[in-house]
């Protein structure tokens, strides 16, 4: 079960939190004055990368907060957890940049 | 008499305390100490089982976990039976009671070993091929004939009546395995400070050392050194051992599940403790001390009750004084056999051959020699004979030749040790091959993970013992702890092994009844079948074939599968690679899994606070997710049907009484709270002014409907909003997720109240009247429909809002619920003389659909958005943004082609539609046709008189009055497309 670090609460285990898609993509603050590509771009088209990738997760069962997580979806390691409004940890953090 | 076989002394039981035990009905006598299966073979009792498919006799062939053969089923009682327990692991306990499995009507005479005669017929995926034809044959004659011949043991009939515990547990340092590699690694890992772990399979701890008699360690006999390591142990403040504790899985982040058995062993289970316990330990470091399994010879007919692993029977002497026969042939791969001969030849027990495959057998070969055995190198063993047992084994020239039959009782075969690599590759960890052990081993280390001992290839006690201290100091230095005294540890005495052991087939010896798996019945000859029919990966050998698929995992069957795959592919077997581990390393009962997740636990049931006072009633409830609604209220005589349609009498007449409680709730409160419902909804909300309700439909960003409910102003910074039963966690997380991440800004914060109200619908023309007695603070005179306010209702401080979800004059009851109880009773009372009646769901539904109302999740599918469902009037279409603004204003979204909720009624007038049914033009259209939409809500109307239904159609609102067909059981029904509005089109009623 993987331990996952909310910024709010510290480490606890995966049953606590759901999952909330990727990290990073704001809400157009005008939608209407979006193309209906556009619009389709920002609600359907994700990165799905294989490697880093920035994710959202809610420590549901816990804090309640959202937070930003980086994982790597090869080995399903956390790399680094962070609050909403703070910015991406440098790509070489976490324990394979480090290796 | 424990036993003929058993020797006057040594060994690890005690000869003072014996038990008696039944096998297959016969009383035997072992002593406290013994495992089942030391018990059985000190009573000379070999013959233990019959194989899975041909019915064979079989023996023990081990003494721990990797026990393919004697499986037995242990009765306590009808409910406590367990199937399918390897005897080898059975502790011996006053009064235990095990019978042997697969055999009808006994061990001796069993009725489908005419399967052996079969065999021929029987070959590796013999069900794929024979059984093919007829087509109709397989469901109905083949299935149930083969499902019923195979299979080991039987499940208990009644439900288990044992408790069974789960903790979770957290360390620094969990160390997997007590033999001499996990009791090094414990030791130094405790000592430098860590919180240590240290579990183990058996009963005792101590692993290989319970079985050493010559080495000393730190100049202690072994078992000494033992007991005098475990005691140091348990006297340790931040240790914890866990004996009859397996580690059966290993997860993400070093979370290592353990099934430990409390009371299996005890001939009276202590009442109050669990039967099991499942341990989830969260490790910060484990060593994986896990030690390696010895594995069989492949030759023709190796499966001979009598046949043992050499270190096995080795294991029967040393630590349980039992002789597992009188005259022994040992065939060997490998050096370690030469150890059990020499200890069995000093028992008493005769060697009457060595056969080493190896030309040149290690020097291992020079010490037994010197003890007057005499050692064939080069050899091996071709076929055996003996009916309930081996009677000789006829020994022949590795590679070919004459074959010489030498007589015995017992055949011990080794043929090499695999490492229990389980956990470690569970963990994802990488295996290699290793050429001079002829063994996989763990390859690049996973994090946070230290493999030692036997289970990474290294053999013998003091390179283990080293070894081993190696990984408990690394481990307790990676989690900030060091400075343990330097491993002593000196050791004398151990005898080295120089390796061996190829798996696979025996040079030169036949394949047929060369048995792989002995669980599964799978021999080397359907091993080759299975490549000579193209399966070539390991993978596809191992499902073709079932060898390894059995309980036991293919713990002795594995490497040789991939032996003799890799000889008849001709690759080498590095390349062939090795199936996967999964867990659980061993069975686990289900009620350890479960733990206290079983009945009324299994899943919280959530109650109303009006609860029992329905249940007094005697209404029928039904499960609607976790909560628990009345259905309905039957008068005595009454069905369903005749209920509900007085229920909905009542309603429409009258008045009645519906339990809402389980309608979510959620309070939004801030100055910005109107500011966020106005952009979170669809509906408008901004405008609406306290003491004022509305219907708001709430959509997703994709546009489509999501949930519906009521928002009720409480005051210019604070809201009510219901949602549906089932959506209220789903809205309140929406709720979280746009407040937290993309509207932070907004002050406004939302709260969870669904448990904190009783709602009390109270619906009828009559409705008010029953009411205004029990109404204080609020003016019903003017309390028209969509109002809302706060007073008190039969003293209880109340919400009270002007809804209907019936199309009656209707008022929802909000009141704290510890209140709900009371103030039902006094509606209840008032009510009585208007005819006050409750109702259920089912009536609910009715109602509702009457007047078109929809359920979101049953009229919409997520693909629909507030126009199809008729309630684009609900959407403020003057917001500039709102969620699913921008997806409705799609071309897609108002293009012809959707579908649109209508109502449906059926010609005949008669026949209620089925829900989910198909909607078609032309029942006579062949295939495929046309589906035009489905019934999403049908009911018996009993206002009307008649069935109503609504539907999702295509188009919907331009074909009313279209006759259409709906797709039921029984054949097309014609129906004629109406208005989802059934009864009171204009809303008179809902203002009376
Ligand atoms: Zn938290």
């Amino acid at each position: 079960m993987l331990l996952i670090d909310c910024p709010y609460c510290g480490p606890r285990p995966e049953i606590e939190f759901t999952y909330g898609g990727e990290a990073h993509r704001a809400r157009p603050a005008d939608p209407a004055a979006l193309s209906d590509e556009e619009w389709a771009g920002y609600l359907y088209l994700r990165r799905n990368p294989k490697g880093r990738h920035a994710e959202r997760w809610r420590h549901a069962h816990g804090c309640g907060r959202f937070f930003n997580a980086l994982r790597d979806t090869v080995s399903d390691a956390f790399l680094a957890t962070y609050r909403v409004n703070e910015t991406p940890p440098p790509p070489t953090i976490g324990p394979e940049a480090a290796a | 008499m424990i036993g003929a076989f058993r020797t006057p002394s040594g060994g690890r039981i005690d000869r003072a305390r014996p038990l008696r035990f039944s096998f297959d009905g016969r009383v035997h006598h072992g002593a406290a100490g013994d495992t089942l299966a030391s018990a059985l073979l000190a009573n000379g009792v070999h013959l233990v089982g019959r194989s899975f498919k041909y019915h064979r006799r079989r023996g023990i062939l081990g003494a721990a976990a990797e026990e393919p053969n004697a499986l037995v089923t242990v009765t306590r009682d009808a409910a406590r039976s367990t199937p399918n327990l390897r005897a080898t692991q059975v502790e011996l306990f006053q009064g235990l009671r095990a019978d042997s499995q697969n055999r009808w009507p006994s061990l001796d005479h069993d009725a489908s070993a005419v399967a052996n005669l079969l065999a021929p017929l029987l070959p590796a995926g013999f069900y794929y091929k024979t059984f093919k034809f007829p087509a109709w044959a397989w469901r109905r004659l083949y299935e149930p004939a083969i499902r019923a011949a195979a299979g080991l043991g039987r499940a208990p009939a009644h439900p288990d009546p044992d408790r069974y515990a789960q903790r979770y547990a957290h360390c620094d340092v969990l160390v997997v395995g007590a033999g001499p590699a996990g009791l090094a690694a414990a030791t130094l890992a405790a000592e430098s400070g860590a919180r240590v772990i240290l579990c183990d399979e058996q009963a005792e701890m101590g692993g290989s050392l319970l079985a050493e008699s010559a080495a000393t360690i730190d100049g202690r006999p072994a078992q000494g050194w033992l007991a005098a390591t475990l005691a140091a142990l348990a006297r340790h403040p931040r240790v914890t051992l866990l004996a009859r504790t397996t580690a059966f899985g290993c997860f993400a982040g070093n979370m290592v599940a353990l099934d430990e058995r409390v009371t299996d062993h005890l001939a009276a289970p202590t009442p109050g403790l669990p039967r099991q316990r499942l341990w989830l330990v969260r490790a910060r470091q484990v060593v994986v001390a896990a030690g390696a399994l010895e594995r069989p010879l492949v030759f023709p007919h190796n499966d001979r009750p009598g046949i043992m692993l050499a270190d096995a029977a080795r294991t029967y002497l040393m630590r349980y004084g039992v002789r597992v026969g009188r005259r022994a042939v040992v065939a060997t791969a490998h050096d370690s056999a030469y150890d059990a001969a020499l200890a069995l030849h000093a028992a008493g027990v005769a060697i009457a051959a060595i056969a080493d495959q190896r030309p040149t057998p290690g020097a291992a070969a020079e010490r037994v020699r010197a003890a007057g055995i005499a050692v064939r190198s080069g050899c091996v063993v071709a076929t055996t004979g003996g009916r309930q047992r081996v009677a000789w084994a006829g020994l022949m020239p590795a590679g070919g030749g004459a074959t010489e039959p030498v007589p015995c009782d017992t055949l011990l075969i080794c043929g090499g040790w695999t490492p229990s690599v389980h956990l470690v590759s569970q963990a994802r960890g990488a295996l290699r091959f290793a050429p001079e052990t002829q063994a996989f081993v763990p390859d690049r280390p996973v994090p946070g993970q230290h493999p030692a001992g036997a289970c990474r290839g290294v053999f013998g006690l003091a390179a283990a013992l080293a070894d081993g201290a190696a990984a408990g100091e690394a481990a307790s230095r990676a989690t900030g702890h060091g400075g343990a005294r330097p491993w002593r540890g000196a050791v004398s005495g151990d005898t080295a092994w120089t390796g061996g052991g190829a798996p696979g087939l025996a040079p030169g010896v036949g394949a047929g009844r060369a048995f792989v798996d002995f669980q599964n019945d799978v021999t080397a000859k359907d091993v080759q079948l299975a490549t000579r029919e193209g399966f070539r990966a390991i993978e596809h050998v191992k499902r073709y074939t079932t060898a390894g698929m059995a309980t036991d995992q293919g713990k002795t069957a594995n490497l040789n599968t991939l032996g003799i795959a890799a000889a008849a592919l001709a690759r080498p077997m590095a390349e062939v690679g090795l199936t996967t581990f999964r867990m659980p390393y061993t069975p686990v009962p289900f009620g350890s899994l479960a733990g206290a997740a079983r009945g009324d636990l299994l899943d919280p049931v959530r109650r109303t606070p009006l609860h029992d006072r329905a249940a007094a009633l005697g209404a029928v409830f039904e499960d609607v997710g976790q909560w628990r609604r009345a259905r309905f209220f039957p008068r005595s005589g009454e069905d369903m049907a005749a209920a509900v349609a007085r229920e909905c009498r009542a309603v429409r007449t009258g008045a009645g009484l519906f339990d809402a409680s389980t309608l979510g709730k959620i309070e939004v409160a801030g100055p910005d709270a109107a500011r966020f419902l106005d952009r979170f909804y669809a509906s408008a909300v901004a405008a609406l002014p306290t003491g004022r309700c509305r219907y708001a439909v709430l959509c997703r960003e994709d546009g489509f409907i999501m949930d519906d409910g009521i928002i009720a102003r409480l005051a210019a910074d604070r809201f009510h909003v219901t949602t549906t039963t089932g959506g209220a966690a789903r809205v309140l997380a929406m709720m979280e997720d746009y407040l937290q991440t993309e509207w932070p800004e907004l002050e406004a914060w939302v709260t969870s109240v669904t448990e904190q109200w009783a709602v009390l619908a109270v619906q009828g023309p009559r409705a008010r009247a029953v009411l205004a007695p029990l109404v204080d603070g609020v003016d019903l005179g003017t309390f028209v429909h969509m109002r809302m306010a706060e007073g008190r209702v039969a003293g209880a401080p109340a919400r009270l809002m002007r809804v209907s979800f019936t199309g009656e004059t209707g008022f929802e009851v909000n009141v704290p619920a510890d209140f709900g109880p009371a103030v039902w009773d006094a509606t209840l009372a008032a009510g009585q003389a208007h005819g006050l009646t409750p109702y259920g769901t089912e009536a609910m539904h009715v109602l509702r659909a009457e007047k078109g109302y929809i359920v979101v999740g049953q009229d919409t599918d997520g693909t629909v958005t507030p126009d199809d469902a008729g309630l684009g009037w609900t959407v403020g279409r003057a917001k500039a943004d709102f969620v699913g603004r921008r997806s409705l204003a799609r071309a897609a979204m108002a293009a012809p082609g959707r579908r649109q909720l209508v109502g449906l009624l059926t010609e005949d007038g008669m026949r209620t539609l089925e829900e989910g049914a198909q909607l078609v033009a032309d029942p006579h259209e062949g295939p495929p046709m046309r589906v035009l939409g489905h019934v999403s809500s049908a009911y018996h109307s009993a206002t009307l008189g008649h069935p109503i239904a609504l539907a999702l159609l295509t188009d919907g609102r331009a074909r009313t009055g279209e006759r259409l067909f709906v797709a039921m059981p029984e054949g097309a029904v014609p129906v004629r497309v109406t208005s989802p509005v059934f009864y009171d089109p204009e809303g008179a009623r809902l203002h009376g």
